[in-house]
This record gives C-alpha cells, structure tokens and sequence, in this order.
C-alpha cells in the first residue's frame, strides 16, 4: 500500500490497523456464542440461584467486551506507541471507581434513610 | 523509536536538531479514540445511576414485567451482524474495492436502522403500558442510558450516510479511510457498550 496522495494533509493517517477476514469471522463467532448463553440462561430460567446468574452473564459479557476489543477494534498494546492502551486502562479505572463507589456509597444512603431509622430519632 | 538515526549525514556535521520531530503516526485515530473513551466515561455515569437505581419502582411497573427478552434478543444480534458487516467493508477498503466498502457500509446501515427502529417500537410500546420516563427513577434511568445508546446509533447512521456520499464523490481517497476507520472504532465501541445495556439493562433487569 504505498499509495501516495499529494493532496493529503496527513501521510500517517494511510495505515490503520490492519484487519483480516478469519479475525473478524473469529469475533464474529465467539460474540454470538457469548451472547446467546446468557439470553439462554436467563430466559429458560436454567440456574436456581439469582446470584450465580448475575455473575455467571456478568462474566460472560465481560470476555465478550475483550472479545470485541481485540477482534473488532484491534486493541493491542503496541498500537499508537501504546497510548490506545493507556487512555483505555486509565478510563477502566475511572469506570471502576464510578461504578463501584456510587453503588457502594448509594447502598449506604439508602440504608441509612430507611424510614424506620428516622421514625426512631 | 526517538533518535533520527535513517538519515545519512556527513560525519563532521552532527544534527542535534531534530528536523522531523517524531510523533504518533494517525493522530487522528488516537485523538478519536481517546473521544470514545471520554464518551465511555458518559455511560460510566449513566450504568451508575442505572444500578443505584435498578430498584426504585416507586410502585410502578417493573422492567421484570414489561420487557420482552426475544425482542432483545434480535435487537442484539442486528447490532452484532451490522459489527461484522462493518468489518467486511473495512476489508473491502483495505483492498481498495470502493464498491464492496459502499455495499458493506449500506448493509451495515440497514441493520442500524432496524436496531434503531425495533427500540423505538420498544419504547413505544413500554410508554403505551405506562411505563414512561416519569413513572419512576428507575424509568427515567432506563430511557437516558438506552435513549443515549440509541441517539449515539442515530448519529452514527448519519455520520454512515454522509460518508456513503463523500464515498461516491471522491472514492477511497486517505482522508475517506481516515473517516471510515473513525466510524469503524464508533461502530464497534456501540456495540461493546450494548453488552453492557442487554447485560445489565435487559437480563439482570428481567430476573428481579
């Protein structure tokens, strides 16, 4: 690919990642199988237990995000110097503390503002 | 990677200007991706106040009973098949087949737009069974982070189109693949985000 276009602004911009046909059937296959196992289990109601649902499609759709990741956008830790891959754990971090701090304090609210414990003051 | 080595100087004159400054080669597709990332951060916010929410019915319906998982199901797997068809129109491109990259991209729209229709019909019927952004929190959580991954597909359909246009007025030129590697990244990172929303909006919803 060594096409030169005097026009351009931008040289660099010509190589993307490089993508094939097997790594997108692969992705392709995998996220369909991740994604109806889940639809399954909760739909014929196949574990007993509520908890071990939630984090058995918790798990699923967490190895079907990196499924995406790596098959669709190409994630590696080379890619852009590694910058792609610093900006994505700085934002996984961000994501844990939002997600993890506002249930974890919101919990904690709620169970102090029960009703119950205002009557008794 | 930092030194300017390639260049054959003369040996009596050492260059410690460096003429070309090294920097990251595409830019623009970091610069695009760290835009994902922030918008990352935007439904960080919104599968927050989802959760923390998840319960507060306030006696109104709950998502237990109105949603309708084979509805879903199907949502799901037109988002997964516009993922692979956006991926056959990336190959396309990397082969230079300007007619395959706009067939793929077209395909790929068509399935955009049923996802998009079948969730207005879902929230239309939801709306219909009394279930409205009003109702509850736990409705109002529900229609801003679904209705932003839904307003996030609507612009990527226009952004989709308007690039089918530059397509055909000035074929694969290097800022086209650039434009069409920045939609390839948008495309894709919407549908990791719907994992989350089917995960955590629709299967966990449904069990409660």
């Amino acid at each position: 690919m060594s096409e030169h276009n005097q026009h351009s602004l931008d040289h660099h911009d010509e190589e993307g990642p490089h993508s094939t046909f097997s790594g997108y059937m692969l992705g392709f296959i995998a996220s369909v199988i991740l994604t109806a196992i889940p639809f399954w289990l909760v739909m014929a109601d196949v574990l007993s237990s509520r908890n071990a649902t939630v984090v058995v499609i918790l798990g699923f759709a967490l190895v079907q995000i990196l499924v995406h990741m790596i098959y669709f956008l190409h994630m590696n830790f080379h890619s852009e110097g590694g910058w792609n891959m610093l900006s994505l754990i700085f934002t996984i971090v961000l994501l844990f503390i939002t997600l993890a701090g506002s249930l974890w304090v919101m919990y904690h609210m709620n169970a102090n503002m029960m009703p119950g414990m205002m009557g008794s003051t | 990677m930092s030194h300017s080595t390639a260049l054959p100087a003369a040996p009596d004159s050492f260059d410690f200007l460096v003429r070309e400054e090294h920097h990251v080669a595409n830019g623009t597709l970091l610069g695009f991706w760290l835009y994902l990332m922030s918008d990352c951060l935007i439904f960080a916010a919104l599968f927050a106040t989802y959760s923390v929410l998840s319960q507060s019915y306030a006696g109104g319906p709950t998502g237990a009973e109105l949603f309708d998982l084979p509805l879903v199901a199907l949502n799901t797997s037109f988002l997964l098949f516009s993922s692979i068809t956006y991926g056959f129109a990336m190959l396309q491109m990397q082969q230079g087949k300007l007619k395959g990259t706009m067939i793929w991209l077209a395909i790929t729209g068509i399935f955009g737009a049923a996802f998009l229709g079948l969730e207005l019909f879902e929230f239309y019927h939801l709306i219909h069974e009394g279930a409205t952004p009003q109702r509850s929190a736990y409705w109002s959580a529900f229609f801003t982070l679904v209705g932003t991954h839904g307003l996030h597909v609507t612009f990527g359909i226009i952004w989709l189109i308007t690039l089918l246009v530059q397509l055909r007025k000035h074929g694969l030129t290097v800022p086209n693949r650039r434009r069409l590697f920045c939609l390839s990244m948008f495309w894709h990172f919407l549908d990791v985000v719907w994992i989350g929303v089917f995960t955590i909006v629709y299967l966990m919803g449904s069990m409660s």
